[in-house]
């Protein structure tokens, strides 16, 4: 008899306004490997809509990739990423847009196009998923975007006349331009100055506040780490060991998040991708 | 030979890392194959973005022009001195612009522009897509809902395809002036002996086939520039790689393409 393989059918995405504090994404399982290195083995997490989550975990744990799997960049092996009911595994590069313009990433590096303005750089998610949108309109909404960012008029510039923090402000500009409503951080205050870094942490609470925004921010910046999360995840020996309240993870007792938070015994936290 | 080979349980590591070095190199031609499939396909679908297109094209096509005429020039001086001459020993020297023509218009313009030009085009194309995906731009690009082979691919690979041909029949003229001149200073003959020579012996699938084969060069330098850009590994490092790779791959793909456009438009 043949056993017909059914693989889940991908529905059309749809985003619904969710209350504070339900479920909105959810990790089921995840293994992903690269060539012969595994990143992770068996990684499970929730984010609740609302919420600043941290992943935190050393250089190499895999901590970006978790971020590029939830809106297609990288594919996982096997497991689940459920975002608002839909499953996203099996969803095509097309059927990822409409997730893409919800879920917006400020990338490590910022990523910058460094053939564009800062204007046309804030401008280019609008042109992308708003074609039918007016030039004025255009215009009005990046320059909104730029100013919530405190770098108004700006839009003149080139991403090489900024400063770190400045791009990472542009970068976060570009992110809401679609006023996304989940951003997802790659280790936002890598590089920066101690005032630059502080600048960033009040930026990504003044995004919760503000905007509602749900976060989900990877760091090996403790500080950083502390200063936004309301929750917190330790990435570890290929998957989450703990997640908890940033009291809960102070007082942790797991020596995977204890030897994280001392610095003291840092052979316990493995290398692998990033 | 260890227990483990004997067992064919392991290959020794050379053989281990032949298998693996062919393995990659054969999942490498599929992804090309892949992706050429992808970008023809997404060039023939709406929406066309004509400004990148025309901008590529221009760029392109004018960066590459001095280059191209150059090596034009001095092809068609060598081979009008190298056939002047030998043909002058068989008595035949009279029919050197039948040679200079036929040989530039099918084989030399159209190889020598693609070994030249698409070296500096595709080492170009592949360092600033390389730099791109190294620093995450093709991958914000993605993240912000666009598609980086329709906007980043598919216009490269169209100019390229439409810069090789044009670049190709600048290339017909200039080295046949370049021949001509040799004609009349190194051997005395005149030059409407050789122009008419020329113009006799040339038909016009001479001339298409070399515009042709342009064409077909311009299409594997823009995919394999694009492509070695995109699958850049290893930070600045592989993007060094992925220049000089470029090089290597589009003048071999090049003199391959040659022989087979050759074979194919000489019994069409």
């Amino acid at each position: 008899m043949r056993v017909a393989r059914r693989r889940p059918e991908p529905s059309t995405f749809e985003f619904h306004k969710p209350t504070s504090g339900e479920q909105l994404i959810h990790f089921e399982h995840l293994t992903k490997a690269f060539g012969p290195k595994h990143v992770y083995d068996d990684v499970e997490l929730d984010v609740r809509a609302g919420e600043t989550l941290v992943v935190m975990g050393g250089s190499g744990t895999g901590k970006s990739v978790l971020l590029k799997c939830l809106i297609g960049l990288l594919r996982p092996d096997t497991g689940r990423i459920v975002f608002q009911g839909h499953e996203l595994t099996h969803f095509t590069e097309d059927q990822f847009i409409p997730v893409r313009r919800h879920v917006a990433m400020v990338f490590q590096g910022s990523a910058l196009f460094d053939s564009l303005t800062v204007g046309e750089n804030v401008a280019y998610p609008l042109r992308e998923h708003f074609p039918e949108m007016s030039e004025d309109e255009l215009r009005k909404r990046v320059a909104e975007k730029l100013a919530l960012v405190n770098l108004p008029g700006t839009e003149h510039l080139m991403p090489s006349d900024l400063s770190g923090g400045m791009k990472k402000r542009v970068g976060l500009a570009r992110a809401i331009a679609t006023d996304a409503e989940v951003i997802l951080w790659d280790e936002p205050t890598t590089g920066l100055d101690p005032v630059t870094t502080q600048s960033i942490n009040e930026l990504i609470n003044s995004m919760k506040t503000k905007l509602g925004v749900t976060s989900i921010v990877v760091t090996h910046d403790m500080v950083s780490a502390f200063a936004v999360g309301d929750r917190l995840a330790m990435l570890a020996n290929r998957r989450i060991v703990q997640v908890g309240t940033r009291e809960e993870i102070r007082r942790s007792t797991v020596p995977e998040v204890r030897a994280f938070l001392d610095a003291r015994r840092a052979e316990l936290v493995p290398g692998g991708a990033s | 030979m260890t227990p483990e080979v004997e067992a064919g349980v392991a290959a020794p590591p050379e053989e281990q890392g032949v298998v693996a070095r062919a393995k990659v190199r054969l999942e490498s031609l599929g992804s090309l194959a892949r992706m050429t499939g992808q970008v023809f396909s997404r060039a023939v679908r709406p929406p066309y973005d004509w400004g990148t297109l025309i901008y590529h094209t221009e760029s392109l096509g004018v960066r590459s022009l001095p280059i191209a005429l150059l090596t034009a020039t001095f092809a068609g001086l060598v081979i009008s001195l190298q056939f002047g001459y030998f043909l002058g020993r068989f008595g035949v020297q009279y029919t050197v612009g039948r040679v200079v023509v036929l040989t530039l218009f099918r084989e030399l313009a159209p190889v020598l522009t693609a070994l030249t030009v698409g070296a500096r085009i595709g080492s170009g194309m592949a360092a600033e897509l390389g730099a791109m995906t190294v620093t995450e731009q093709v991958d914000a690009i993605r993240a912000l809902g666009a598609d980086p082979l329709r906007k980043l691919v598919v216009p490269r690979v169209l100019a390229c395809l439409l810069v090789m041909p044009v670049l190709t029949v600048f290339a017909d003229v200039v080295g046949l002036v370049g021949g001509a001149l040799v004609v009349k200073l190194q051997y005395a003959l005149p030059l409407d002996l050789f122009f008419q020579g020329a113009l006799d012996a040339v038909l016009l699938e001479d001339f298409v086939s070399g515009v042709f084969k342009g064409a077909v060069f311009g299409v594997i330098i823009g995919l394999v520039g694009c492509f070695k850009g995109l699958t850049v590994e290893g930070g600045t490092e592989g993007v060094g790689r992925a220049t000089t790779q470029t090089v290597a791959v589009t003048s071999v793909a090049v003199c391959l393409a040659d022989f087979f456009i050759t074979k194919l438009t000489l019994y069409l």
